[in-house]
């Protein structure tokens, strides 16, 4: 990746912050044509800014079409995740610079969900996925006056997990989801994660219960794109790793 | 919905020229078998576990298996060129042999065919194709597992 040097940065940065970027954007409108198409926009953007900087610029002064979701634009919410130079990121956490605009920036919908319009895509099917590891804590007996407290070794054991944001980068980045919706996904199975690994839980039996069904953690082929696509930095699919060794280590 | 499928359309093209419009958008681009929720609940129990569990450990066992195998048969004592009706038959005449092969072909046919049925699992999107595969599959694993013991275990030497 030719990205320039700091000091060139600095002698442009002087003159111009400014570089011409072209954006390729999967364009997608089912009240025009049933066929997904590429389109380019030649923007002014300053390299340190964000993908999404350039998305709001495209839509906000270019074109007002443009469809694609954000709402926090800064890492949390998990909105905008899309495809960018065949990377699941979210826009909102690449900059230019790092992404080598000299070059095209392909900006396209996160795969394996139905594509609503541009780079909205139907979270639905994702979602339940979600819903179906039952994502909530779940005891037995009275409820305690006072919260329940655990040992910070016992938070620790599953403080990976906690950080997932349900953007969706690593699911949309699974060949397994992509070939096969029915697959859980890497993201519900790192939020049952969360819990099953948590002292507090006591449903954890059945959540592995559920894991161990034919379109659960079996399914994973161990091919890292999750890993590779979390935005959040999650090892994710160590996390999947360590529910296949639960279920293999509470039977034998 | 119009049969003039020919003309491409171009995005942002004017009203009156397109196929679709707002009261009658194109249908969306699906993803394969997405999940709902009715998506079923399977009934299979542990099946998956011991699967994977099956590939994990028949793969140890073969590697020791088949090295060993194309060591004796390729490479040891004159190589392949020593093969021919003889060598098999005094082979066979010791139950570790036979035993060797026998496991051999258990395990590599188990294995290969369990990763096909999980090839298959993942990429063939229609219900219909992936019965007909699996049980082609199914078909072709146990008939040569069959024939292939029939033969270890009725094996005889002065055949003529």
């Amino acid at each position: 990746m030719a990205t320039p040097t700091l000091d060139k940065m600095e002698e442009a940065a002087a003159a111009s912050p400014y570089i011409t970027v072209t954006f390729r954007i999967r364009r997608f409108n089912p009240e025009i044509s049933d066929e997904s198409q590429w389109q380019d926009f030649q923007i002014e953007i300053d390299p340190k800014e964000r993908v999404l900087d350039g998305l709001h610029k495209i839509k906000w002064d270019l074109d007002g079409t443009l469809t694609f979701r954000r709402s926090c634009a800064h890492g949390i919410c998990g909105s905008d995740a899309m495809r960018i130079n065949g990377k699941n990121r979210l826009a909102c956490k690449t900059l230019i610079k790092d992404i080598n605009p000299e070059k095209p920036i392909t900006v396209e919908a996160i795969k394996g969900l139905t594509v609503m319009k541009d780079l909205v895509v139907d979270m639905e099917p994702f979602f339940q996925a979600y819903r179906d590891v039952m994502p909530f804590l779940v005891t037995k007996g009275n409820e305690p006056t006072r919260e329940r407290l655990q040992s910070a070794e016992d938070r620790e054991r599953f403080d990976d997990t906690t950080k997932c944001i349900l953007c969706a980068a690593c699911t949309s980045s699974c060949p397994v989801f992509w070939n096969d919706g029915q697959y859980f996904g890497p993201a519900a199975i790192v939020n049952a994660h969360r819990f099953i690994f948590d002292s507090r839980d006591e449903a954890g039996e059945q959540r592995l219960e559920i894991l161990n069904d034919k379109d659960g953690v079996w399914r994973c082929r161990t091919t890292f794109n999750c890993t590779d696509a979390c935005p959040r930095g999650i090892e994710v699919t160590k996390a999947i790793q360590e529910v296949k060794r639960a279920l293999i280590t509470r039977r034998f | 919905m119009s049969s003039d499928t020919s003309s491409a359309k171009v995005i942002g093209d004017v009203e009156g020229v397109s196929l679709y419009d707002v009261d009658n958008p194109a249908p969306y681009i699906e993803a394969p078998r997405k999940r709902t929720g009715k998506t079923p609940r399977s009934t299979r129990g542990n099946f998956e576990m011991v699967a994977w569990l099956f590939m994990r450990l028949s793969g140890i066992v073969l590697v020791v298996l088949v090295i060993g195998h194309l060591l004796i048969q390729l490479v040891l004592d004159g190589g392949v060129s020593k093969i021919g009706f003889a060598f098999v038959a005094g082979r066979w005449a010791s139950p570790f042999w036979q035993v060797w092969d026998l496991l051999m072909l258990w395990l590599a046919m188990l294995h290969g065919a369990n990763g096909l049925r999980t090839v298959i699992n993942d990429y063939a999107e229609r219900a219909n194709t992936r019965l007909w595969l699996k049980g082609l599959l199914y078909t072709a694993t146990v008939f040569t597992i069959l024939l292939g013991t029939l033969v270890i275990f009725t094996f005889d030497p002065n055949i003529r």
